[in-house]
């Protein structure tokens, strides 16, 4: 199904906060909204995206390219960002990440065997004042998880990896 | 002192449009729609001496009178993309004191004569957006942005804008080409977005911070806000404190406080007690300040910073203590440069990646004395060659460093 068919309401809505002879304002939030489902931006959605705003598919795939949040290949349902810039590593970020992929069983920039999760080390997230932190990206939009221990992120997991339905 | 911007720590329920209201909400923008002229609200802020939050200090007043009153329409932009490393003061608005930030880009708008602004947040504030989102509906609905404000002629409508995860969307020509759907490449400048901004169109970019300041100017007065802070740098500021400190979190004070009143009296002091070894003042940005007693009772406002041989920047204070090395510290301000360099100038884009494997064998064990010279050299030689802020910024903390603490590099490569 196209985008136009699954989300005709939202995207009404995003042209309308343009102008409408600048609507390739409307191109990141248009990528968000078709990653939506899948965790990341297929050739298809890249190409009705395009023709809606009347650019070429390549131009949006620079897009993908060049911003971290959006993503041209499928990863675990959910997207577990680590910052360990800095000031978060000052507060013991290193050792965070490193544990909580040791608990996983996989590298940094890992999936986890059944494919629910991946963790990644990413940049500075604004909450250097509550490390270890990280947010999370998934079907729900992108929420954080601040002054966090291995053992609450693997109860998270664990919730998940039960439930089934957020990650859906 | 009651809080000026971080109010919600006074009124806890001030996100609350009924609770802003009871609290003088929304009669700053109501006497400048209804009694000032456009230019006597600029006027205002620039007595007041209000200067940019967002890093470069610069007057804000100046920048709304700059706006080409030859070119239409005008754009307000808040640039709420919050990405340098240790700084958490615009969420921390956003989240608690919603309206007072929005109030704040009102007036601006009307100021200027912009009848559309957008907030841009940085892709990781998604949350905040939906939140802000609310509150702008909120307003609209009580009859705060929308059309014919206060029964003027006067329209106003603000338009949230999420980023995607990219620091260099903080630098404002980067911001409006993400705006407008493109990568967040900075622009040649001149001409500044007051002359040609989003859409080609005049436009006052201004930081979250700075346009929260701005409804209590107007109530209150410039004599009243210039009466708080230093000579230099009038009023308050939020000081996100973060690193090696017991207490962080973000701390709003007068200009001119020092760092060990921030450091010791606000932020509980140094974990373990020990002792402090370095501090950045103005994020990964930084030049290092080496510390000792003088620069620990270093008045924090732009010029006494710059005294030091560093910026105050966005006043995102890391602190560093004397458990860190230098090389170490420089690992991880490269790796976050280089991963943020957008690529468009040659010197930033290739000097990073070249710094980012030299550190690392410095770092690792493997460098010698010669790294850390052609460390020093090839950061000298970004210097001054960038479009855009970021490449010098990468430079700070490396050429600092190496500098100030060479005897952290002696006993890295001979490790």
């Amino acid at each position: 199904m196209s985008l136009a068919e699954k989300y005709p309401e939202e995207i009404k809505r995003i042209l309308a906060k343009y102008p409408p002879e600048h609507k390739r304002s409307a191109l990141m939030p248009l990528l968000y909204l078709a990653q939506r489902e899948k965790g990341y931006v297929d050739n298809h959605a890249m190409n009705e995206i395009a023709e809606m705003l009347e650019i070429t598919p390549t131009e949006v795939a620079a897009m993908i390219g060049f911003y971290t949040l959006y993503h041209g290949e499928p990863a675990g349902k959910l997207r577990i960002q680590v910052c360990v810039d800095l000031p978060c590593a000052l507060r013991g970020a290193d050792k965070f990440l490193a544990d909580l992929c040791a608990n996983l069983g996989i590298e940094p920039g890992g999936t986890t065997a059944d494919g629910l999760v991946t963790v990644e080390p990413v940049m500075c997230l604004a909450a250097c004042d509550k490390a270890p932190v990280f947010q999370t990206q998934g079907p729900d939009g992108i929420a954080y998880h601040e002054n966090m221990t291995v053992e609450k992120t693997m109860q998270l997991v664990e919730a998940l990896r039960e439930s089934g339905k957020e990650v859906k | 002192m009651a809080h000026i911007l971080l109010r919600h720590r006074d009124i806890p329920d001030i996100s609350n449009l009924e609770v802003y209201k009871k609290n003088g909400g929304f009669e700053a923008f109501k006497k400048a729609v209804t009694k000032m002229d456009p230019g006597d609200v600029t006027q205002v802020v620039k007595d007041s001496g209000l200067r940019g939050r967002g890093g470069a200090g610069f007057p804000t007043g100046m920048k709304w009178l700059f706006m080409d009153r030859d070119n239409w329409p005008h754009y307000v932009v808040a640039n709420a993309d919050e990405s340098e490393p240790g700084t958490f003061k615009d969420r921390e608005i956003m989240e608690n004191n919603p309206f007072q930030f929005l109030e704040g880009v009102a007036i601006a708008s009307y100021a200027v004569g912009a009848h559309a602004a957008y907030i841009y947040l940085r892709g990781e504030f998604w949350p905040v957006a939906a939140w802000l989102d609310e509150k702008i509906a909120e307003m609209e609905k009580a009859g705060y942005l929308g059309e014919k404000l206060f029964g003027t002629n006067y329209s106003l409508r603000i338009y949230t804008h999420l980023g995607a995860g990219a620091y260099i969307c903080g630098e404002e020509t980067a911001l409006l080409e993400s705006l407008e759907g493109k990568r967040g490449q900075p622009r040649l400048r001149p001409p500044f977005p007051p002359a040609y901004g989003l859409y080609g169109k005049p436009t006052v970019v201004n930081n979250v911070e700075t346009l929260t300041n701005v409804p209590l100017i107007i109530a209150n007065g410039a004599d009243w806000y210039k009466s708080m802070g230093t000579a230099d740098s009038a009023g308050v500021k939020i000081f996100s404190l973060s690193g090696r400190v017991k207490k962080p979190g973000n701390y709003e004070l007068p200009f001119g406080t020092t760092f060990r009143q921030l450091i010791y009296e606000y932020g509980g002091g140094i974990i373990d007690d020990r002792p402090v070894k370095a501090i950045m003042a103005a994020g990964a940005s930084s030049s290092i300040i080496k510390v000792d007693d003088q620069a620990l009772d270093t008045p924090m406002d732009y010029a006494s910073v710059r005294t030091l041989g560093a910026d105050l920047g966005s006043a995102s204070v890391i602190v560093i203590d004397d458990t860190v090395s230098m090389d170490w510290l420089l690992n991880k301000t490269i790796h976050f440069f280089k991963h943020e360099s957008c690529g468009k100038c040659t010197p930033c884009r290739e000097g990073n990646y070249w710094m980012l494997h030299l550190i690392e064998r410095i770092h690792g064990g493997t460098g010698s004395a010669e790294d850390v010279e052609l460390l020093k050299s090839v950061a000298k030689q970004i210097q001054g060659k960038c479009l855009c802020a970021l490449g010098e910024f990468s430079t700070m903390a490396v050429v600092s460093a190496i500098e100030r603490f060479p005897e952290d590099f002696k006993k890295a490569v001979h490790s």
